[in-house]
């Protein structure tokens, strides 16, 4: 593995006042995705700044959204009595990330931040009209996520919690690569009352909102021909993008008959 | 860099390159060796212990991020020439063929049985969805980790 130096930050400011200008320093979170991608050279920073003693995770509750610190790994908001019982299509996404030995270090603000096109997360962050909490500001989910593994972060800004609306009623449907767990397709939906919402990841370079399907409605049992922009859907040698386009309709339909 | 870590209730203190992983800590300064490195890339479980009582994979932590916390791995289950009742199951129910990726599985096994009082068989294969066994088709292994897990429970209550 590349040489690099690692420090613990013990605060949200002393985090921030650490990272490097030059942007060669970089935020470690659960390390899930980082530490093989340093290890395979895909990254190669001069300096981590651990995360986990910055005081970052937690789980609040509200009386409309449900706030998750962004250190709060998934084994913990898989078990968290709080989200079961306000969002348990929150809790079932997290119990389903990768495997368990990488649910207990990782993290949704890692998740979140790192954007692959295939995590989980991300849909759930688009279905429940999430707003990322940086240092700096706040995003709205649908502004979050911009590109293959881009996103709206700044060099040196850093995501502090994730806020999620709670829904009336929610369910995520995962059709994952059997090999390493990631969404070939996922698709979280949610309904606030009668307003459906649609949040769709692993299917393009990013998560996005399909709200053509939205407007069709709870009861809807068709949605072949709803229109389904593709231009930037991911296509390799698990699934065409002509597959992942009939995946979305599929478990788009499956998702909100369970809503 | 100095890190402290109590390994299997012994308190070590240690210099270390920042870039160091767990599991080179604990084959390479300890001689733990009972944790493999299989895969490498966080895949297959052969390298599992836990971590102030979570398992992880410890190709994929660094031996920084585990200073002044308590690991276990293999070598600290068993109680003198006792067996631990997973390590019990194991050889009892025959699960394993070439052994290499039994330590990860116990770990995992082990943590998983803590977690689920009344474990199922199908909770036991979603369990282990994190370590990959190349003999043994994963029957016993799956019998195993059930009997194990009452085991444990049996323990706990003697």
């Amino acid at each position: 593995m590349n040489e690099f130096s690692y420090s613990r930050a013990t605060s949200l400011r002393d985090a921030v006042r650490s990272q490097d200008k030059s942007g060669k320093a970089k935020y470690l979170a659960g390390g899930q995705t980082l530490l093989p991608s340093i290890k395979q050279l895909l990254d190669a920073p001069e300096r981590l700044i651990d995360l986990s003693g910055a005081g970052l995770d937690g789980i609040e509750v509200g009386r409309k959204t449900i706030t998750i610190g962004a250190m709060t790994r998934h084994a913990d908001v898989a078990a968290s009595a709080q989200v079961r019982e306000a969002i348990p299509a929150l809790a079932d996404l997290a119990g389903r990330i990768g495997d368990a030995q990488v649910r207990n270090r990782g993290t949704i603000g890692g998740s979140v931040a790192n954007s692959d096109p295939a995590a989980d997360y991300p849909a759930a962050l688009i279905g429940l009209c999430a707003i990322v909490h940086t240092n700096a500001r706040k995003i709205p989910a649908e502004k979050f996520f911009v590109g293959l593994f881009q996103n709206a972060l700044k060099s040196g800004e850093l995501i502090t919690k994730v806020e999620f609306e709670i829904p009336t009623g929610a369910a995520y449907e995962k059709f994952a690569n059997p090999a390493s767990r990631y969404a070939i397709v996922g698709v979280f939906a949610a309904s606030f009352d009668h307003v459906m919402r649609i949040g769709v990841t692993g299917a393009a370079h990013f998560a996005f909102r399909w709200a053509e399907a939205e407007g069709h409605g709870l009861g809807v049992k068709d949605l072949s021909n709803v229109s389904l922009d593709q231009s930037r859907f991911n296509s390799d040698l698990y699934a065409s993008a002509t597959y992942r386009a009939h995946l979305v309709r599929v478990l788009t339909l499956r998702a909100v008959s369970r809503l | 860099m100095q890190i402290r870590l109590t390994v299997n209730n012994t308190a070590h203190q240690l210099d270390v390159p920042d870039n160091t992983l767990l599991v080179e800590v604990l084959r390479g300064e300890l001689a733990l060796t009972g944790t493999h490195i299989g895969c490498d890339t966080s895949q297959c479980g052969a390298c599992v212990v836990h971590v102030d009582g979570r398992s992880v994979k410890s190709c994929t932590m660094l031996a920084a991020q585990a200073d002044g916390q308590e690991v276990t791995t293999i070598e600290g289950l068993a109680d003198g020439e006792s067996l631990h009742p997973m390590q019990e199951a194991f050889k009892n129910c025959h699960a394993l063929q070439c052994g290499f990726c039994t330590p990860g599985m116990i770990m995992s096994a082990i943590d998983l049985a803590q977690r689920s009082p009344g474990l199922t068989e199908a909770e036991v294969r979603r369990g282990l969805e994190g370590n990959i066994c190349r003999c043994t088709g994963y029957q016993n292994i799956v019998k195993a980790v059930l009997a194990g897990a009452s085991g444990m429970k049996a323990a706990a209550t003697s």
